[in-house]
């Protein structure tokens, strides 16, 4: 790294180029909000009463509280972790109770004219938490029972989560496994082999069930003739098979019986098993056009007709990458994308240049939930995972999302730029 | 650093990958697959017709025949209704409560978010009223289109009329026609239909997600304009057919009259006729209907479709055809004793009168059927060569009068006629051996033969031009330069030398003008008017009148067939009806005695409608008769009846 990308700031080297990403990404999700709501009739930039208009104040906030961010002492995070933990949990039974629903989900205690997510500071409060736990274990060598504690702080606030029902932020805290993948906790085999079980879900709800486990006994007869002479092969090959065999049919029946019906309709629209752009499907159809509509260049700033004429829903919030689809096309995805995707492996460079595990352990996390929210989120606007109801991080329109992450990454900043300090 | 250090590129190389993947389906999405484009445009585009104006109609005089009326289309999106005052609509629209419910579930049925026709074909006066109100009811709209509309309810057979195009129609055209769009359906409305329809307009508008207008797409650059269609000016005189139907009125019948230097039709009545008005608007159907099932058969074109054994019209081409072929000349005479006597003298067609030994000219005066019995056999009996061949050249020259094909007037449905062929003969005899005899009655336009009154008029068009036509046609111009079709403009021959015409023109003259003449009732003071009264044997009931002349004699100007179906006698009814419209044609007056006009006006010739279903008539008629489609009964009726039943006619 060069000197010149880092100055001295609050009694540290700020990595101003995360910043930089940082900032364009509000910047791009400011115009396309605005775009995305813009009435010919009414022109005007700040008017405080549109979702644009509030976004300028919330991106304005976030920066204030970056700033304060950056000048609290870095200890001061792992110190109030256990606390903000336990905030976070309160907060979210609190929702329970007291919440306010919208759209199905009890996730939102309205605070004065705004509404506050308690699910969106529950992923920081569990990066936090989590950091400091396992950087606590980091002497000793990655063991079950860490493993089962640190899954037992990510799992608190799913369950609850879960409750209001908000699946896809309960989803995201699934992605911190690559934070214990990275500290050892989890092997690769076993990596590979949850990714496996989910290919195995995926096939086993788009094609028959018989005909996978058909299609698994044929595989395990080849491999059977192959190592025909290795008995112990050939019993975990059968072992295997009659696990496959058994998880493809409690897939079957566990969608059937646990997941709700609109759960099971957003899946089988992406499988194809539904072909309904009128009714399940409209969603995700509009979608897809707005964004396959856009071509290569785009259809020009303002000038896209699916978002501004409210064929997508939700484009401010959800859809947005709709709009920056249509009105900048594929040019302008791939600029989002490569900002991102930069921003990610810029995070995971300064994780591995941490020298307290807390501190790494943290920048993992923050790695995790925004690739959580990027891959699904993008991927759900272009039809290659159900819609899940989650933000496109600093993009999105909303004070509690942007806000949240803005936290999470400017607390990796300041770790960052702490680093030659003493923790 | 701990050990696990490597797996950040494990972890990284995660990233990059999923990372490929969205690019790689955006790069699919975006750049490869264009039906989202479509979809898009779908989507937000609709494209509203702008229905052009159809061409209207003028007369010879660029007096108004069919011009167009503005009506209005009341439309509506039923998931925008909200709260309105039902009672006030209904009011204003003219339904009731059950009719308000049936269209808005129609309208439902077909979309929640799309408008679809509620009532159409509002007239300008109810809409007037409800456009005032018409803010008061969210999701109903107003589209405005135009409708035919004839000032003077004239000319229905010839004008024909529009209707919505069904699937056949939009299947033949090929997409140009859509649902709900209206083609002509018959008359100069449909032989024109191409020119009349003019070009559809479109125009773009975005709309939203429900369906509400959001304004132009892309300022309008892929907008069309509609484009009017060509106006047309017929070759009808207005006045001349206003008067021609009203002395129509009540008789069943037509009136053809055409100007010979031109082959323009002036006149074109089919009677009874019907309000072309009736075609148009909300009533149509009901409308359409009764006149399908009025027993009169107002939608029968009778000029171009009623076909009468022609009588005495036909001894005009019987004397130019056997002076052409040299067996007659003008100073032939054949003795007349009261009848023509054939087949040995067992058998006679009766004449009128007694004449004794009578020329030509005399002849066509007096219409006598014994002078015209013995040039028929000439023709036939007397050649030099087989009957059959002999009858074939004697078919050609009659047809080259317009007789037994259709002569190609501009309109749809036109019928050929019936002239049967010499193999006909053949066959009905058995052999080849038969002679005039023994269709004798051919020789003066009974029998076999059955001609339009278009035919016959166009028969003394031919005459009056002393040996040529011109297509008789409706149409004389179209559009801004008024441009005449090349067909119209073409001269035909009927075959006979001019200096054949004079003998017969001046019989037809006496015919009308010397006292005692068939005419003479009828002629018209200071113009010289040739003409001949004439019957069409009926054999259903009383004979049909006939009276075809073309006046003057020098210059022609008009040429006029007049039938009157079921009225006898032709000098009693189609006589003064064509001395009328010549007089009036000519000289802008009638001088007819004014009893006579009352007469005229006030008779009502209509057959009594009959009480019990009539027996299907033993039609011995040839085959050709048959195979013309939606000919009606009443007038194709060709019976081959005994030699004394001719008796009756002149």
């Amino acid at each position: 790294m060069s000197n010149q990308s880092r100055h001295r700031f609050f009694g540290g080297d700020v990595d101003w180029f995360t910043v930089l990403l940082w900032f364009s990404l509000c910047i791009i999700g400011w115009f396309n909000i605005h775009a995305a709501v813009f009435d010919p009739e009414y022109p005007s930039l700040f008017n405080l009463n549109t979702n644009y208009g509030k976004q300028s104040i919330y991106i304005f906030s976030a920066m204030v509280l970056a700033v304060t961010i950056l000048i609290v002492d870095a200890k001061f995070y792992s110190s109030i972790s256990p606390i903000l933990y336990a905030i976070t949990l309160l907060l979210l039974i609190a929702v329970l109770l007291i919440g306010r629903n919208v759209g199905g989900n009890q996730a939102w205690i309205p605070i004065g004219s705004f509404r506050l997510q308690p699910s969106e500071f529950a992923k920081l409060a569990t990066c936090l938490l989590l950091a400091r736990y396992l950087s606590a274990q980091s002497t000793k060598s990655p063991n079950l029972k860490s493993l089962l504690l640190g899954a037992i702080i990510v799992l608190l606030p799913v369950i609850l989560v879960l409750l209001q029902p908000d699946t896809g932020s309960a989803l995201a805290f699934f992605a911190l496994v690559f934070v214990f993948y990275r500290e050892g906790y989890i092997s690769g085999a076993w990596m590979l082999f949850g990714a496996l079980c989910i290919l195995l879900f995926v096939l086993a709800l788009a094609f028959n069930p018989w005909m996978v486990v058909l299609s698994l006994a044929v595989i395990c007869g080849l491999g059977i003739y192959y190592f025909r002479k290795k008995t112990k092969i050939i019993i975990n090959l059968v072992v295997l098979f009659v696990l496959s065999a058994v998880y493809v049919f409690s897939v079957e029946f566990a969608y059937e019986n646990v997941l709700q019906s609109h759960q099971r309709n957003r899946i089988d629209v992406i499988l194809g098993k539904i072909d309904d752009p009128r009714g399940e499907g409209y969603n995700l159809n509009q979608s897809m056009i707005a964004i396959g509509s856009g071509q290569f260049w785009g259809k020009g700033y303002l000038q896209g007709t699916q978002t501004k004429y409210n064929f997508v829903p939700e484009q401010s919030t959800d859809f947005i990458f709709c709009t920056i689809g249509e009105e900048w096309g594929f040019v302008g995805c791939m600029v989002v994308i490569g900002i991102y995707l930069t921003l990610l492996l810029r995070i995971v460079n300064i994780a591995e240049r941490q020298r307290t595990a807390f501190a790494r352990i943290y920048a993992y996390g923050v790695a995790c939930i925004l690739f959580f929210h990027f891959a699904i989120n993008i991927g759900m606007t272009i039809g290659i995972v159900p819609i899940i109801g989650i933000p496109l991080p600093f993009i999105s329109y909303g004070g509690s999302s942007l806000w949240s992450f803005t936290i999470l990454l400017f607390i990796m900043i300041k770790f960052d730029s702490n680093r030659k300090g003493i923790v | 650093m701990n050990s696990f250090f490597e797996r950040k590129y494990i972890i990284q190389g995660i990233f990059i990958a999923v990372a490929v993947i969205i690019a790689a389906r955006l790069f699919y999405l975006q750049l490869i697959d264009e039906s989202y484009l479509l979809s898009a445009n779908n989507n937000v585009l609709r494209k509203m017709v702008i229905y052009p104006a159809r061409g209207v109609i003028l007369d010879r005089n660029s007096k108004v025949l069919v011009q167009n009326e503005p009506v209005y289309d009341l439309l509506v999106t039923p998931r925008e209704v909200k709260d309105i005052d039902t009672a006030l609509l209904c009011e204003l629209v003219g339904i009731d409560k059950d009719g308000f419910n049936r269209r808005m579930a129609a309208a439902r049925s077909y979309s929640p978010y799309k408008a679809s026709q509620f009532e159409k074909q509002i007239p300008a006066t109810a809409y007037a009223k409800l456009q005032e109100h018409l803010y008061k009811f969210r999701g109903f709209y107003v589209q405005n289109r135009t409708v035919r509309s004839y000032p003077d309810s004239i000319a229905a057979q010839f004008l024909g009329y529009i209707q919505e195009v069904n699937d056949r129609d939009i299947e033949r055209s090929k997409g140009f026609y859509r649902p709900g769009d209206y083609i002509g359906a018959s008359g100069v409305e449909s032989a024109y239909e191409e020119l009349l329809r003019g070009q559809r307009g479109v125009k773009n508008v975005m709309v939203d997600a429900f369906n509400r207008p959001q304004g132009v797409f892309a300022d309008g650059k892929y907008d069309t304009l509609a484009v009017a269609g060509d106006g047309l000016v017929s070759s009808l005189d207005k006045d001349l057919q206003i008067l021609a139907e009203k002395l129509m009125r009540n008789k069943i019948g037509s009136v053809v009259a055409i100007e010979p230097a031109t082959g323009e039709i002036l006149t074109f009545v089919s009677s009874p006729s019907y309000d072309p008005n009736m075609m148009v608007g909300r009533e149509r159907g009901n409308n359409y209907m009764k006149l399908l099932n009025d027993p009169y058969k107002p939608m029968f074109i009778r000029p171009i479709q009623a076909q009468y054994p022609p009588g005495s019209v036909f001894k005009v081409v019987s004397a130019l055809t056997a002076q052409q072929a040299g067996l007659i000349d003008q100073h032939t005479i054949f003795n007349c004793p009261g009848g023509y006597r054939y087949g040995g003298g067992r058998a006679i067609m009766r004449c009128t009168h007694v004449d004794g030994p009578i020329p030509l000219i005399t002849a066509i005066q007096r219409s006598c059927n014994t002078y015209f019995g013995y040039t028929y056999a000439r023709m036939i009996d007397h050649r030099g060569m087989p009957t059959g061949e002999a009858y074939t050249l004697w078919r050609d020259a009659v047809m080259k009068f317009g007789i037994g094909h259709p002569l190609g007037i501009d309109l749809p449905g036109e019928k050929s006629g019936l002239l049967p062929t010499a193999d006909f003969y053949t066959k009905r005899y058995g052999n080849a051996k038969w002679g005039s005899s023994y269709n004798i009655s051919l020789s003066i336009g009974q029998g076999e033969m059955g001609i339009t009154p278009l035919q016959m008029a166009n028969i003394m068009a031919i005459v009056a031009n002393r040996g040529f036509y011109y297509r008789p046609h409706l149409i004389k111009g179209i559009g801004e330069k008024k441009i005449v079709k090349p067909e119209f403009a073409e001269k035909i021959s009927a075959g006979v030398d001019e200096k054949y015409y004079e003998p017969v023109i001046e019989g037809l003259s006496r015919a009308v003008n010397v006292p005692g003449g068939t005419g003479y009732s009828v002629r018209i003071a200071d113009i010289e008017m040739c003409g001949k009264t004439g019957t069409a044997q009926n054999p259903h009931g009383a004979d049909h009148a006939v009276f075809f002349a073309f006046a003057p004699r020098e210059n022609p100007k008009i040429a006029i067939a007049v039938v009157v179906e079921n009225a006898g006698y032709g000098g009693t009814w189609a006589g003064p009806i064509a001395s009328m419209l010549v007089e009036q044609y000519l000289k802008d007056t009638i001088t007819l005695p004014k009893f006579i006009q009352d007469r005229i006006y006030n008779a009502d010739l209509l057959p009594k409608p009959k009480t019990e279903k009539p027996k299907e008539t033993v039609r011995t008629a040839p085959r050709e008769a048959h195979t013309q489609p939606g000919s009606s009964d009443e007038h194709v009726e060709f019976i081959h009846h005994s030699v004394a039943a001719l008796n009756r006619y002149e």
